[in-house]
């Protein structure tokens, strides 16, 4: 996803520790970023509103020089690294985080950078104004032969949920895994990604501990849900056949979302999550607009070692348009223009546990693949238990997941938090906690 | 645990389960599928909370002042960066000084921390505070925080009701009790001994051995009797224990019976000191602790003389001669003069008599006496360590100055650090390799004051490689420890001020 950001002007809350961190494409750069946020390798170092800059002493003769625009945020950096950002980046931002660069003129070799930088981004927008949708002839063809190909990819993999069924589940276990590997990649040879992964997750299922028949059919029926939707795509209301579609597979590009309607507002950003496989790092960013109300969802994505391009500060808010993808029940969205820079935002308000579950069975209402929705909740307590972690208030309990749940439980220090995360049918996933303290990414 | 599902959808649920099992070859059920599908929706959207666990006590209040934003920033990253190497524990012993509390979320990074290297514990642990001894109460990776020792205002050991610590005492992990006793000793050393006695008798030997360890907290007159019937213990290390601890009250009854056998052994004769030892050691000598046979190459001789004089109080000496200048300038026979220096000298260091330590200091070389008198030095005052170091190394070298720097606090007086610095500088013109001075070079990092910086960077611009990129690097190490302190709100602390004494190793 590419965001254009020239409107940033000021930049008045620095990023914290943590939040740098969270930039690093891997531990091994953080670790690297942290010995070198010292004094000594640097010099030539500044701030302004804008950017940061410096030149590092490395093993050459000549000090790598680097520079970073705080919006995006985007890097530069003459050194050889292959990582994304380096660790010189990353240094550079610990120090100005800890508040040791001072404001300056920027030097000759990072202001030519900044500027190149602006006036690349402003061409890009001129470009993606004056493109107009290329919807030819060619694209039309391209897109029924896909989805012909989907239709019967969605009729192979009714026929073999049916089959299955008509053995009998008892059977799963004793198949291992191959089956369904083999019909995952029918669905990718159906240019149906979607489904090919949902049903290469039916193959671990029997091995996923007790009760496991019980999760095996409910992947089962939703699975057949949504390949008897997508053959009735066409009679669904337009809402859902978009959800169906971008659950077989079908991707919308985010500068056709961006030609559609826009909401601007105070966007508090309520958290970020990065998951990572072989391929790809996937950042997920959620967003609160103060006025609408509506919860979003950024996306980015990076190579493996190279962080994704989209960064925003948990806990503060943001001033900027936004487009939702089609859906039955809109969450998803793409970042247009941003008016300001991300600026202090109050603690957001919440629900009750009890109120949650009611906030994920309404959207499940809308999408009935949804596994859990995004939301808010304050005055609650994580609780350790002996048969796992609680999320709990005077409602009741729900089963507590989080990246890193003592840190979670320190920060509370047993007493009730507001918390954000996914709350669905496994139980609250935190992603952000607000304490005394401020907000704290988990 | 999953949140519970309303009860008559279990039920339709758990048969089509049952359906889809056995296979609908054998039992027909054209809308499986469909069924599945509508129930699993309707099952999740019909999740309802479990009834809630019950809630824990919250940690108590940490009262502490916050940390100043930069200094918490500081920890994070020295957290994040796991070889933060000597500047974590310093950034810890000055945070635990000035009595801050830090921000609770990166306490589970600290006690991780902590947890891998234990000479960082008591430092971590204070800093960690009373929400830190509360997560350790919830976390069993955690335990050892309860184990730490924990001295200053933060500690609440009155909130520790007499029942409950009763129990410990008497059902306690060993490590706890010998925390718990080491504590009670700290705030009532009557109290403690009292503990002690309700269980000593059936204490196995190596744990009596360690409790009565545990007594040199608080040691006083009020301890006398019990160490005198611990004299008679079954076990020899008991009984040696029993006999040191009371050789360093002065008043002690095992004191005076040392103090008549140092008499009868070492006596003036005009201006001469007679040194004649002990022919043997009798009964009630074994039983003040002294071993029937040397445990040495010394002689048996040479080493009962050794043991009465250690434990007989330098006030004897004082009383008998004068000063210890007039003591020690006295020659004693020349066949048992080394033996009476050593002995005097391990005296000084039980006595912590530091007008004797120095004296002995004065005379060090003077009497061939070989090692390091590091042990004497830190008996000194601080500045006076710093000093006579500073002439040690002066003279000496590098070579065997590591064990008396690590008992000059830092940050070093200007005397003392100019001096290691012209040591460093020698030792990296001669061709010597940094790494072998890299105990020196460690303490320095501790220790020098940042004004040394700028003398360090000359250093490193004239070195070979290998010194400038220790150099550069100890530079660094300062600069970066002074931005620490700083951000910490006041400069670095003068550590020899009464009440911030803290020796080093």
């Amino acid at each position: 996803m590419s965001v254009v950001g020239s409107n940033v002007t000021d930049m008045n809350d620095r990023w914290t520790t943590d939040h740098v961190l969270s930039l690093s494409p891997d531990a091994p750069s953080a670790k690297a970023a942290a010995k070198l946020a010292k004094a000594e390798p640097w010099s030539d170092t500044g701030a302004s509103a804008a950017a940061v800059w410096g030149a590092c002493k490395g093993s050459g003769s000549r000090p790598y020089q680097t520079v970073v625009a705080l919006d995006g945020p985007a890097y530069h950096c003459s050194c050889p690294s292959r990582k994304f950002p380096c660790k010189h980046a990353l240094a550079l931002l610990l120090l100005w985080s800890g508040d040791a660069l001072s404001d300056a003129e920027a030097s000759e070799w990072a202001a030519s950078w900044l500027t190149s930088r602006q006036q690349r981004a402003e061409r890009a927008t001129e470009r993606a104004t004056a493109s107009a949708p290329k919807d030819d002839t060619a694209a039309v063809a391209r897109r029924a032969g896909r989805e012909a190909r989907v239709a019967v990819g969605t009729a192979e993999l009714q026929a073999r949920l049916t089959d299955q069924l008509g053995t009998g589940l008892a059977e799963a276990p004793g198949q291992g895994y191959r089956f369904w590997e083999g019909v995952a990649a029918r669905m990718v040879d159906a240019q149906a990604p979607g489904l090919a992964t949902r049903a290469r997750e039916l193959g671990a299922l029997p091995a996923s501990g007790p009760d496991w028949p019980s999760r095996l059919l409910e992947e089962y029926g939703l699975l057949h849900l949504l390949a008897s939707g997508y053959q009735r795509v066409g009679e669904l209301p337009e809402p859902l056949a978009a959800t169906v579609r971008s659950r077989v597979g079908f991707t919308v590009d985010s500068a056709e979302v961006l030609r559609g309607p826009l909401v601007r507002d105070r966007w508090l950003v309520l958290g970020s999550r990065d998951s990572a496989d072989e391929r790809l790092t996937t950042r997920r960013l959620w967003l609160r607009g103060e006025e609408s109300g509506h919860t979003a969802l950024l996306l980015s994505f990076g190579r493996p070692g190279v962080a994704p391009e989209l960064a925003l500060p948990t806990g503060l808010a943001l001033d900027a348009e936004l487009a939702f993808h089609p859906a039955a029940r809109p969450l998803r969205a793409a970042l247009g223009a941003r008016h300001a820079a991300p600026a202090a935002a109050p603690r957001p308000s919440g629900v009750t546990v009890d109120a949650a579950l009611d906030t994920y069975a309404a959207a499940l209402g809308d999408d009935p693949w949804l596994t859990c929705w995004p939301v808010v909740v304050s005055d609650v307590v994580p609780v350790p238990t002996e048969t796992g972690w609680s999320l709990v208030d005077g409602t009741g309990a729900i089963p507590l997941r989080s990246g890193s749940l003592w840190r979670l439980v320190a920060a509370s220090q047993g007493r009730p938090v507001t918390l954000f995360g996914e709350c669905g049918c496994r139980g609250f996933d935190a992603v952000t906690a607000w304490t005394d303290e401020g907000s704290l990414l988990l | 645990m999953t949140p519970t599902t309303p009860a008559p959808p279990a039920t339709a649920w758990s048969d089509l389960v049952e359906d889809a099992l056995l296979g609908t070859n054998r039992r027909s059920r054209p809308d499986l599928l469909d069924r599945a599908a509508a129930l699993t929706v309707a099952r999740r959207a019909g999740l309802r909370p479990a009834p809630a666990p019950e809630i824990p006590a919250a940690a108590p209040p940490d009262t502490r002042t916050p940390l100043p934003p930069a200094a918490a920033r500081r920890l994070a990253s020295l957290l994040a960066d796991g070889s933060a190497g000597e500047l974590l524990p310093q950034w810890l012993a000055a945070t635990r000084l000035r009595g801050y509390a830090p921000p609770s979320s990166l306490l589970p990074q600290l006690l991780d921390t902590a947890r891998q290297r234990s000479e960082i514990r008591p430092d971590a642990v204070a800093v960690a505070g009373p929400v830190g001894r509360w997560l350790a109460g919830l976390n069993p990776e955690w335990r050892f925080v309860l184990r730490v020792p924990v001295e200053g205002p933060e500690v609440n050991d009155t909130t520790v009701d007499p029942t409950n610590s009763q129990s410990l005492w008497q059902e306690g992990l060993f490590a706890e009790r010998v925390t718990y006793l080491t504590r009670l000793r700290r705030r009532d050393p009557a109290a403690g001994l009292a503990l002690l006695r309700t269980t000593w008798r059936s204490e196995r030997a190596e744990d009596r051995l360690l409790f009565l360890d545990a007594l040199q907290e608080g040691l006083g007159p009020d301890d006398e009797a019990f160490l005198e019937a611990a004299l008679a213990d079954r076990a020899k290390n008991v009984r040696a224990t029993a006999a040191e601890l009371l050789s360093t009250l002065p008043g002690s009854a095992l004191a005076g019976r040392m103090a008549q056998r140092a008499r009868q052994a070492v006596f003036l004769q005009g201006q001469d000191l007679v040194v004649e030892p002990p022919t043997g050691c009798d009964a009630a000598m074994q039983r003040d602790g002294i071993a029937a046979g040397s445990p040495t190459g010394r002689g048996d001789q040479a080493f009962w003389l050794g043991e009465i004089v250690a434990a007989t109080p330098l006030r004897l000496w004082t009383e008998l001669i004068g000063p210890p200048e007039e003591v020690l300038a006295l020659s004693p026979t020349p066949e048992w003069a080394r033996e009476l220096f050593d002995a005097w000298a391990r005296a000084a260091v039980r006595q912590h008599d530091a007008a004797w330590a120095s004296a002995l200091l004065t005379v060090h070389a003077a009497h061939g006496a070989t090692g390091t008198p590091a042990r004497l030095v830190a008996v000194l005052p601080p500045d006076e360590r710093a000093e006579w170091t500073a002439g040690f190394l002066s003279v000496q070298g590098l070579a065997d100055a590591f064990q008396l720097l690590v008992t000059c606090p830092g940050p070093w007086p200007e005397l003392l650090s100019t001096t290691v610095l012209d040591a460093l500088a020698e030792a990296a013109n001669g061709g010597a390799y940094p790494w072998s001075h890299s105990g020196v070079l460690g303490v320095a990092e501790r220790s020098l004051p940042v004004a040394a910086a700028a003398r360090v960077d000359e250093l490193a611009a004239t070195g070979s490689a290998a010194w400038a990129e220790v150099f550069t690097r100890l530079a660094g190490t300062l600069r970066t420890r002074n931005a620490m302190l700083t951000e910490l709100g006041s400069r670095e602390p003068d550590s020899r001020e009464p009440g911030g004494v803290k020796l080093a190793g």
